[in-house]
C-alpha cells in the first residue's frame, strides 16, 4: 500500500501543478486581453471626443459647432428633449440629409445628445477617457445598452454614421472627419467589448 | 432643373428650378412672395421663417429638393388659422413694428411657440424668439404682442 499511497501523493502533486500553470496562463491571458481592451477603448475615445461627435455631447445649454466647437449661432438652444424649442427646432435648419449647397449638415432625427450622456464638463473641455469610459458602460445612463448593444449602435445609429459622411461646410470645403474611418472605428468598438468594456483607471 | 411639386399656403404650386436653390428664393422670385425675408443667408438672423410640416424652417439655407410632400405656411398664409390671426392682431395692437424688416420672421417663429405652448413664459419665449434678431430693437414690445396673443387664444376670443 504505501507504493500505491506515494503513486497517488505523485499524482496529485502533478495536478496541482499542471492546475496551477494552467490558472497562470489563463490569468496571464486575461491580463493582456484587458490591456488590448483599454488600448481599444482608447481609440474609440479618439473618436468620440471628436468634434464631429462631442458637438453633440455637451454639458451645456447648448449644442457646439466646427473644429473649433464654438457655441452654436442663432442662440440656438437645448430644448426639454435635445431637439431645440419651438421657434427654434434643430429641425428647422438641419434636414435628413446634408445640404452641402447651403453648407448645413443633416441627418434622421438631429438632436443633442441627453445631459447624461455629456462628454464635456460645463467649461467644454472634453471628460478623461476614464470619466467618458465609466459614463459610457453606466447602462443607467446609456439607454440600458451592454456591449454587444454599444457595438450596434456605433455600426448602426444613423448619427453616429453621419460623423464620416459629414458634408460640406458652408464655403464648400469639406468637413473634418474622426481619427479613425468608420471601419476602425467599429473594429476597436469590437475589441473593447470582446474584452469585456474596460475601463482606464483614474478619473 | 428640375420640377418639384410644392403645397404653399394650401395651394398647389410647380416651379422647374436647380434643386440645390433654397426655399427663400423659390417663394420670393418663382413664387412672387415676397413677404419671406433675406437676412443673413446664414440661418443666423430668423428673416426668412416660414413653417414646413409645421416647423418654424430658415428657408435661407433648406435646399427645395430637402422639402418633398411637406406643406409649407408663409407670412402671406399664416393669418389664415386662429393663432396666427392672433398674432398678427397683436402685432397690430401692440404697435410692434419699426422698420418691419424682420416681422415676417418674428411672426413665424412667434405662431410656432404658440402653437406648441399656448401660455409661454418669459423664457419660453427668449428661447423660441431668440433666433430672430431686430435691428430696431423691438423685442419688448414682440414679447408684450406674443403674451397679447397667447391671453387672446387662451380666452378663446380667436
Amino acid at each position: 500500500m504505501p507504493g500505491l499511497r506515494a503513486g497517488v501523493l505523485v499524482s496529485a502533486i502533478i495536478v496541482s501543478a499542471a492546475l496551477w500553470a494552467s490558472a497562470s496562463r489563463f490569468a496571464g491571458a486575461e491580463t493582456a486581453s484587458t490591456a488590448q481592451g483599454v488600448a481599444a477603448w482608447e481609440q474609440v475615445y479618439s473618436v468620440l471626443t471628436s468634434p464631429r461627435c462631442i458637438n453633440c455631447h455637451t454639458a451645456t445649454n447648448y449644442p457646439q459647432q466646427g473644429d473649433d466647437r464654438h457655441r452654436h449661432v442663432a442662440n440656438v438652444v437645448r430644448g426639454p428633449e435635445g431637439k431645440g424649442v419651438p421657434g427654434l427646432n434643430c429641425a428647422g435648419c438641419h434636414q435628413e440629409t446634408n445640404a452641402d449647397s447651403t453648407g448645413v449638415p443633416g441627418g434622421h432625427n438631429w438632436h443633442l445628445a441627453p445631459l447624461e450622456m455629456r462628454w464635456q464638463d460645463i467649461n467644454d473641455q472634453p471628460l478623461s477617457s476614464a470619466a467618458v469610459c465609466r459614463q459610457l458602460t453606466d447602462r443607467s445612463r446609456n439607454h440600458n445598452l451592454d456591449g454587444p448593444g454599444l457595438l450596434k449602435h456605433h455600426e448602426e445609429e444613423p448619427l453616429v454614421k453621419w460623423a464620416w459622411d459629414p458634408g460640406r461646410r458652408p464655403d464648400g470645403s469639406a468637413r473634418t472627419l474622426p481619427p479613425l474611418t468608420h471601419e476602425q472605428f467599429i473594429a476597436a468598438t469590437r475589441r473593447w467589448v470582446e474584452a469585456g468594456t474596460p475601463c482606464p483607471t483614474g478619473r | 432643373m428640375a420640377t418639384f411639386q410644392l403645397t404653399v399656403n394650401g395651394q398647389r404650386r410647380e416651379v422647374n428650378v436647380d434643386p440645390s436653390t433654397p426655399l427663400l428664393w423659390v417663394l420670393r422670385e418663382d413664387l412672387k412672395m415676397t413677404g419671406t425675408k433675406f437676412g443673413c443667408g446664414i440661418s443666423a438672423c430668423g428673416a426668412c421663417t416660414v413653417h414646413v410640416d409645421g416647423v418654424a424652417t430658415r428657408s435661407c439655407i433648406v435646399p427645395i429638393s430637402h422639402i418633398g410632400d411637406r406643406p409649407v405656411i408663409t407670412i402671406e398664409g399664416i393669418g389664415n388659422d386662429a393663432v396666427g390671426r392672433a398674432v398678427q392682431d397683436a402685432w397690430v395692437d401692440q404697435d410692434v413694428v419699426q422698420c418691419g424688416y424682420c416681422q415676417s420672421g418674428q411672426i413665424m417663429s412667434a405662431c410656432a411657440l404658440l402653437k406648441s405652448t399656448s401660455r409661454p413664459t418669459d423664457q419660453n419665449i427668449e428661447e423660441s424668439m431668440g433666433g430672430n434678431l431686430c435691428r430696431c430693437g423691438t423685442y419688448p414690445r414682440i414679447r408684450a404682442a406674443i403674451k397679447s396673443a397667447a391671453a387672446q387664444i387662451n380666452k378663446g376670443g380667436a
